[in-house]
């Protein structure tokens, strides 16, 4: 089980969570992601994304106006 | 929305493709704009999907899309957008989509005579042949007066259980809504691109004819967006940051352009865009100047960062409103 940084700061929704899901696409079931963006958009666009494909958020931070939203990967990953 | 649940509804296991294509109307602009932030940023592909209980692949299609934007067969609706085109896009990808991932059809929301262009019971087939999909493109909700496809003849979809609305009316699809337990169904109509935006298309009318192609990048049309556009000279044009949220967003572009703000007063981080040579500074200067605090003020002094040059500090005295021609706004 590996743990990821996926770097979609600057990028505005929902560029990161087309990052998110192609980097999630290719990681099997376990594996966590710590998704850095700007956007504040993602804070509600990558939860939704994880609840419709089976896939967790473990946690989100906020600092300087930097977002961290780390997301485990779920079983049935696709 | 209702398309897809008429689908669910006959036990058909659905999933919905969102293409995202750069000029979709989504968290953005709520997200620069401070003003804003109190909407709800929610992604409306993404909330539907939710509500149906289906998965949900958002595609990016930025630069394939450019040759549609660009360069429409079927030419643009009202504004910039070309519709019709954007339709025989979409469903081509879908329909590469389904082949790759072994789904049988692809459905669509449309309604007959819903959209003046690309809508229209004979652009129907148009879009059906040039996408490719052929008669793997059902339209649940007026499949009643179109003729039987795959999915129909085959009976994977009992056609009985379709529709045939047509027309530019919502009531039938409203009632159907209500029928269907949807309440709160998303954005009906058009607003969910901004190609369909006069203002919008306006400065991309502009940015084409300032740079004598039809031509753009990610972040030219990310910049449409954002900010007050004038063009005071043909060979440039400034892009003004009307509140902190939009500032914020322009500061990612310092690095790309040259840029002013004002030092003596609060004011505006200032794009500029184009060949400037040192008169045009000077009346980029005195504009940063009039969308500054100090707009009444003698003088206001402007930091000046020129692409590939060292920054330079210029006192000036803002604009008044009756300088800035009307025609300079774009
Ligand atoms: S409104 Fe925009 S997204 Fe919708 S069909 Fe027209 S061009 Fe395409």
């Amino acid at each position: 089980m590996s743990h990821h940084q996926l770097d979609a700061r600057r990028m505005l929704c929902p560029m990161p969570v087309i990052r998110t899901q192609n980097f999630v696409a290719k990681l099997p079931a376990g594996d966590t992601v710590d998704v850095l963006c700007t956007d504040p958009g993602a804070l509600h666009d990558i939860p939704a994304w994880c609840r419709i494909h089976g896939h967790e958020i473990i946690g989100t931070q906020e600092q300087d106006g930097e977002l961290m939203i780390s997301v485990r990967v779920g079983a049935n990953s696709d | 929305m209702l398309a897809t649940q008429a689908m669910l509804e006959q036990g058909i296991h659905v999933e919905g493709i969102n293409f995202y294509t750069g000029f979709c109307v989504e968290g953005h602009t709520h997200a620069i704009r401070k003003k804003d932030k109190a909407k709800p940023k929610r992604n409306n592909a993404l909330w539907v999907a939710e509500q149906l209980g289906i998965k949900l692949h958002i595609i990016d299609v930025i630069d394939e899309y450019k040759d549609v934007v660009i360069n429409p067969k079927h030419g643009y609706g009202s504004n910039m957008n070309p519709c019709l085109d954007c339709k025989c896009f979409m469903v081509r990808k879908a329909h590469e989509w389904i082949e790759e991932h072994n789904f049988d059809f692809i459905i669509t929301g449309e309604v007959v005579g819903q959209r003046p262009m690309s809508q229209r019971r004979d652009t129907m087939p148009v879009i059906q042949r040039e996408s490719g999909a052929e008669d793997r493109l059902l339209r649940p909700l007026c499949a009643k007066i179109l003729p039987a496809t795959l999915p129909e003849r085959e009976g994977w979809v009992d056609r009985e259980k379709l529709f045939g609305f047509n027309g530019r009316g919502r009531k039938p699809q409203i009632a159907l809504a209500e029928k269907m337990g949807i309440s709160d169904f998303a954005q009906p109509s058009g607003g969910c691109c901004f190609l369909t935006d006069a203002a919008y298309s306006g400065k991309l009318a502009d940015l084409w004819s300032a740079r004598g192609e039809r031509r753009y990048e990610l972040d030219d049309i990310m910049l449409l967006k954002v900010g007050r556009h004038l063009r005071p000279r043909p060979h440039f044009k400034i892009i003004v940051g009307r509140e902190e949220g939009e500032n914020r967003f322009l500061e990612g572009y310092r690095k790309q352009f040259t840029h002013l703000y004002t030092t003596s007063h609060p004011g505006p981080l200032v794009l500029l865009d184009g060949k400037a040579n040192d008169n045009d500074l000077q009346l980029a200067a005195q504009l940063a100047a009039r969308f500054s605090q100090g707009k009444m003020a003698e003088t206001v002094r402007v930091e000046l960062h020129e692409k590939g040059a060292a920054k330079r500090e210029l006192d000036v005295t803002p604009l008044t409103n009756e300088e800035i021609p009307v025609e300079w706004y774009l």
